[in-house]
């Protein structure tokens, strides 16, 4: 049986909103009997767009992050939901009925992603539905990935097999790995946004002068493991990405010919810049140890 | 002969009967007056006479004794030529313009009886399609871009953007390095595009007209009360009398001059309800003192740049032709200065060049991103970050400059053959002349660049085939050019690339924006042609549309003008000087004007279209005075929502949004205003924009604004032709290349239509290669003018060299010795500089580029969609404030937490803003949006504290240089601090209800 799932690539979103928009646009003033009651003008953000700031001038990155009901196979909420006032489609689609989940405010403390909402006026538990009405309509995706310029957001209507290859395939991966909540919103690039990083500038100097340093080789070790190797690029700079947050002390070691070899040790907490590394040229004769 | 006229007039009978029975709309519109009308000829006692009354139409053959209207035609030849469908509107015309056909009778019921006639044409048209459950789709086009609407019950249900079907014209591929590059079958649409349902339901929805009610016209008029007073409710009737009879009164006792409208930059789409063409056209019959406005987006290009190479018709700024597959084809590097295009969307295109900029990291195509905030495009592509203070940008060009000429790293070849005054320039970069070389060490002061990293871009840039893209469209618009050192900047990209050899492969202006493969020789009309107005003097009609849309020429008499970025000074003070935005010719600009104009009467009428003053100019507390100057004596604000300078009027006239209107465009298609700007988009796509909706409350459409007031006046007929807007539609439609590809008919139905895109040899030639390669210019503009080329047509640029000119002839034959504009290039520190004495106080940059969510001050406020982005406005209290981006390390000195509210002010005033800390600011700036809708200034405060978010009441109103009138507000000294103060109880959003007494 093919089922919906939704596929989100962070490196492909550069935060314009428009998902948010159209599911504000769909729902806002607008009954869906069966699928949805009204969304509230204000305040309730079924898909969200959030957004996370890593590293400190001049080393900052933002990555955004798809946030919205993941249409779990084995949904908690549908546990906790009485009168079976949540179901789940045979297309994949968890849908919360607009009539049978009235009052049920247990319901918001159900969801582990935080996807429920609470409509205050009509004493209704919400979430983003795929769109349901739609797709039953015939369109061939949902809102949001109907208006995503880049195609950072795909629907995929396949066989869970054929979605366990693709995943394979696009290094795809759930929201929270070791949730197992059999999620059907998979994540591309989430590093981006859940994981750190480390960067730093080399810097020398030529002809009296500040220089920045090119293909100096900088490598990332933790203790004796090996974690990554790169060159400098033109202006001296170096990253090293998808580290795990707070896992202890690191060195990095920058080589570069011409100067005598540096060794930075640090603590990694959050995303890093070392800032700038200065380089000392060798003594003629010298030779950097290889 | 005489057969014919009596058959055609008989026929026209039977029609309006059949049209009666068949169709309740138009059972509808013969219902909504009683009149007799004749049509004859005049050689002969010969015609026949039509009766409504009662919603019923009787006719006989004859003369009737006493008409309400007749319809003359000289001779039964004429009529019958004029009668027999199609219409030939060359024929309508010309028989209006030589007097064979005349109207006679009340302007109203002259214009009632015209449509009845012309409504029997599309009483059967069908619009829209099913889109099933009692829903129907139509569509329509906005600033974001096209869209369908779907509309259930009379409310919209939903917009969307468009996704072609299977019948739509396939997109148009570009191989690059063995890659092949599509874009997708459908539209974009940007994000402001999905708030409009929002808006057209907004609670700030202006539903009916009103009068400010201290404002009596026959008694004391209370100017000094305007913005202050509230408003109570009239009818149509009443509005527009005193309108028309205001306008009558002040041209009897003030004479020529003395009306002026103040129309905004943008308007919600449509080619016949643009500004250029509905508002144009009343104006013109009218009479009134013209605004010229500045280059706002372009001024560094326009007032700087050009002087380098010309380009005056796009206003300074570099020739776009091609640029998407040269780049994606030959470029190494992308150098990106003060340029958004994810935040600026290139004004009207989408996201189209979005997708476009991904396909640069599948190249493996290196970017650098030199701006004073990561802004949302070096966020999402993730090169190389370099962040001068802003106004210092010119210092880090000239240390590249330098590097290159030190290091040989320029394209000799070049420079020596395409440009002159390249030594000159030199010897200031080396230091020749000043003793200062301008090298990277030298600038790291200025720019708090590292000078390293300077020397490192130099290399990289002068080493690889680099594009440049300066401003959000690559080749030019909004950033650093209106900043107090934009002209400086301008020069300097101008001066970098014909350095590195603009127009050799891999080497010109672009980001990807502008420039695809799409089909520049499909004509359909864009804004700037004047739509319906006849303006062959204001507007880009006689270039095409004039001549195929045969209409009514007209024109405006008056000679008075005065420069918009004085607006309020020639208001307030009776005179004002200034420099104009002509692109005829690169000189235009020197010219100055002057207000008032000798026997021209000062401004005392003010019409104004639309209200963001408030939001986008700078000083924005000079509009307030200006409102409330004795020297206006009646004051009407056209609007659709009660926001900005709509609640300074004396009269609101309530207008309906395009959604509740008629009208037809093309995406991103602004005609005489940057010719070709369809090569943003993957796709050019005309639209029929349905009227969707009928419009709210007692709203109208701006076209039947104008013309109930041009019927109070006499000029109906002549404003309208007779026609309504989708008369004018289908005007227009057959007016431009369409109907060879689709029927009227078709187009209706579907509402719109795909251009399908050129095969490769008919793709437009690569911008500058011509020049680069010393050929003729080959590029699909018709810019510059003949005269405008100073050797032979088409050869040369528009400079008096026909070359390059790091040293600009014209700058040294005006004014050689203004330091503020050298012949050459040279830096000069701004005014608004961390070293000057004022930093003392106002330690801050605060920079104001143009907004990302929202599309200036549309979609902004009203209870907009848009408010709940909270990177656009942060809900604190109860209160959306706007956000204002500050570097932890500064927020931390001064005591501001993230979400707090804070104070941003200087000598002009404060802004109360909701702070967000952010490392994507550098130390010593502050970000800020310009734009906002909301003026909301608090009443008990000594200088002007506004809540609601118009930064630009803070930005200085001063020229960048004193021979322009140039806006040089982006960016300004400020100081920052936290607020504990409330804003009012009504500053969410204030509805028109409050507002009635």
């Amino acid at each position: 049986m093919k089922k919906w799932n939704l596929v989100f690539d962070a490196a492909l979103c550069t935060g314009c909103q428009n998902c948010v928009l159209a599911v504000k646009d769909e729902y806002v003033g607008n009954d869906f009997p069966g699928y949805s009651a009204e969304m509230p003008r204000h305040g309730h953000k079924w898909v969200d767009i959030r957004q996370r700031e890593r590293g400190r001038f001049p080393a900052v990155d933002i990555a955004y992050l798809f946030h919205a009901c993941q249409h779990c196979d084995d949904a908690p909420c549908i546990k906790a939901a009485r009168d079976g006032a949540i179901t789940k489609r045979k297309d994949g689609i968890v849908i919360i009925d607009p009539v049978k989940a009235k009052g049920q405010r247990q319901l918001l403390n159900a969801c582990p992603y935080g996807a429920i909402h609470w409509n205050e006026t009509l004493s209704l538990p919400q979430h983003w539905n795929f769109d349901a009405h739609l797709i039953d309509a015939g369109w061939a995706a949902p809102r949001p990935v109907q208006s995503c310029p880049t195609g950072a957001l795909r629907a995929l209507k396949v066989e869970d097999e054929e979605m366990r290859r693709i995943a394979q395939t696009e290094g795809l991966a759930p929201l929270d790995p070791a949730a197992a909540h059999g999620t059907r919103v998979h994540y591309r690039n989430l590093f981006r946004y859940n994981r750190v990083f480390v960067a730093g500038a080399v810097v020398g100097n030529d002809a009296g002068r500040e220089a920045c340093v090119p293909r100096a080789q900088v490598q990332l070790s933790r203790g004796s493991e090996a974690i990554g190797s790169t060159l400098s690029d033109a202006f001296g700079d170096f990253r090293f990405d998808a580290l795990a947050p707070a896992s202890g002390s690191y060195r990095v070691e920058v080589t570069a010919d011409g100067y005598r070899a540096q060794v930075l040790d640090f603590e990694l907490a959050d995303s890093l810049w070392l800032g700038e590394i200065r380089l000392n040229r060798q003594e003629s004769g010298e030779e950097n140890q290889r | 002969m005489f057969r014919r006229f009596s058959i055609m007039l008989t026929g026209l009978y039977a029609v309006m009967r059949y049209c009666a029975w068949r169709h309740p709309a138009y059972r509808a519109q013969l219902a909504q007056c009683d009149l007799i009308a004749q049509i004859r000829i005049v050689d002969e006692d010969s015609g026949r006479w039509y009766e409504i009354k009662a919603g019923r139409v009787r006719s006989r053959a004859g003369i009737h004794p006493k008409p309400d209207v007749t319809l003359s035609y000289e001779t039964a030849e004429v009529a019958t030529r004029l009668l027999t469908p199609p219409i030939d509107w060359q024929e309508q015309i010309n028989s209006a313009k030589n007097f064979r056909l005349k109207v006679d009778g009340p302007d109203e019921l002259v214009y009632r009886f015209t449509q009845l006639m012309f409504a029997t044409r599309g009483a059967g048209w069908r619009f829209g399609a099913e889109a099933g459950d009692g829903v129907r789709r139509y569509t329509s086009m906005t600033n974001a871009g096209p869209c369908f609407v779907y509309v259930k019950d009379g409310k919209i249900l939903r917009i969307t953007p468009i996704d072609f079907d299977q019948d739509d014209a396939p997109p148009w591929t570009i191989e690059a390095r063995g890659r092949r590059f599509t874009p997708p079958r459908k539209t974009t649409l940007a994000v402001h595009g999905l708030a409009w349902k929002s808006i057209v339901y907004s609670p700030d929805r202006l539903l009916y007209p009103m009068r400010r009610v201290d404002f009596d016209p026959h008694g004391e008029r209370h100017p000094e009360n305007r913005g202050k007073s509230g408003y109570v409710r009239v009818s149509w009737d009443e509005a527009l009398d005193l309108v028309a009879s205001e306008i009558r009164r002040v041209k009897t006792d003030h004479g020529p001059g003395a009306i002026l409208y103040n129309y905004p930059s943008h308007h919600s789409w449509g080619n016949v309800g643009y500004w250029t063409s509905a508002l144009l056209r009343f104006f013109n019959a009218v009479g009134h003192t013209r605004v010229n406005h500045n280059p706002d987006s372009w001024e560094g290009w326009y007032w700087g740049a050009e002087h380098h190479w010309g380009n005056s018709m796009r206003l300074g700024t570099a020739e776009p032709y091609g640029t998407v597959g040269d780049l994606l084809k030959e470029a190494e590097l992308v150098v990106f200065w003060s340029s958004d295009p994810e935040s600026t969307s290139g004004i009207y295109a989408g996201y189209e060049g979005t997708l476009r900029r991904t396909w640069l990291k599948e190249l493996g195509i290196p970017t650098v991103h030199i701006e004073p905030y990561l802004n949302a495009t070096a966020a999402f592509l993730g090169g190389k970050w370099l962040a001068p203070r802003p106004g210092t940008d010119t210092a880090l060009a000239l240390a590249i400059a330098h590097v290159w000429i030190t290091e040989g790293l320029y394209d000799k070849r070049f420079i020596a053959d395409r440009t002159v005054g390249f030594e000159a320039w030199k010897r200031y970069v080396t230091g020749a002349d000043d003793g200062i070389p301008k090298t990277p060490e030298w600038q790291q002061s200025e720019t708090g660049v590292a000078a390293r990293e300077v020397r490192a871009l130099a290399r990289e840039w002068g080493g690889k085939r680099t594009y440049l893209a300066a401003g959000g469209w690559g080749n030019g618009l909004g950033g650093a050019c209106r900043g107090p050192t934009g002209v400086q900047w301008a020069r300097a990209m101008a001066c970098l690339v014909a350095m590195q050899g603009l127009g050799r492969p891999g080497v010109n202006f672009g980001n990807l924006q502008w420039g695809t493969p799409i089909d520049t020789t499909f004509y359909f009309s864009g804004y700037g042609e004047g739509g319906f107005s006849g303006d062959l003097a204001a507007t880009a009609s006689s270039i095409s549309l004039y001549q195929r849309m045969p209409h009514l020429p007209s024109m405006n008499p008056t000679l008075q003008v005065l420069p918009r970025t004085n607006l309020p000074e020639a208001i307030i003070e009776g005179r004002t000087e200034g420099y104009q935005r002509d692109a005829r010719s690169i000189e235009g600009q020197f010219v100055p004007i002057r207000y008032p104009a000798p026997g021209h009467s000062r401004v005392r009428l003010f019409y104004r279209y639309g209200g963001s003053n408030l939001g986008t100019m700078p000083e924005s507390q000079r509009y307030v005075k200006m409102y409330q100057s004795p020297n206006l004596e009646f004051v009407v604000n056209q609007s659709i929502w009660f926001e900005g300078e709509a609640k300074y009027a004396d009269i609101i006239l309530p207008a309906c949004t395009s959604f509740e209107r008629w009208d037809v465009s093309e995406w991103c298609n602004s005609g005489g205003f940057a010719l070709h700007s369809q090569m943003q988009l993957n796709h050019r796509v005309v639209v029929m924009q349905h009227k969707c909706i009928e419009p709210l409350g007692e709203s109208k459409s701006d076209y039947r604004i104008f013309l109930e007031l041009a019927h109070r006046l006499g000029l109906g007929m002549y404003y309208s032709e007779g026609m309504t807007e989708l008369d004018w539609v289908q005007r227009m439609f057959e007016a431009s290349d369409l109907p060879r590809r689709m029927s009227w008919k078709k187009f209706l139905q579907k509402g719109y239509y795909v251009v399908p895109a050129p095969p490769e040899r008919l793709r437009a030639p690569v911008a500058y290669r011509w020049f680069n390669e010393g050929r003729k210019k080959d590029l699909p503009e018709p810019s510059p003018l003949p005269s405008e080329y100073k050797n032979r047509y088409l050869e040369g640029l528009q400079t008096p060299s026909g070359k390059f000119e790091f040293e600009c002839m014209t700058l040294k034959r005006y004014a050689p010795d203004d330091p503020e504009r050298p012949p050459v290039l040279k830096y000069s520190r701004s005014r608004e500089s961390v070293e000057s004495e004022r930093a003392a106080r106002f330690p801050l940059q605060l920079i104001t580029p143009h907004p990302r969510f929202s599309f200036h001050t549309e979609s902004d406020g009203k209870d907009s969609f848009l408010n709940d982005i909270e990177d656009h406005r942060v809900l604190v209290n109860g209160s959306y404030y706007w956000v204002l981006r500050l570097n932890p390390v500064d927020a931390a000195a001064r005591g501001i937490r993230e979400r707090s509210l804070v104070r941003v002010f200087n000598e002009l005033g404060a802004v109360i803003c909701a702070a967000h800390l952010t490392h994507c600011v550098r130390p010593g700036v502050v970000h800020g949006y310009e734009s906002s809708a909301r003026y909301e200034p608090l009443a008990d405060s000594e200088r002007p504290t506004d809540v609601g978010g118009a930064l630009n009441l803070i930005t200085p109103k001063k020229s960048q240089i004193a021979r322009a009138s140039a806006m040089g507000n982006s960016n300004c000294l400020v100081e920052v601090e936290p607020w504990a103060g409330h804003a009012a109880a009504a500053s969410a959003h204030e509805t028109v209800e409050t507002h009635s007494a």
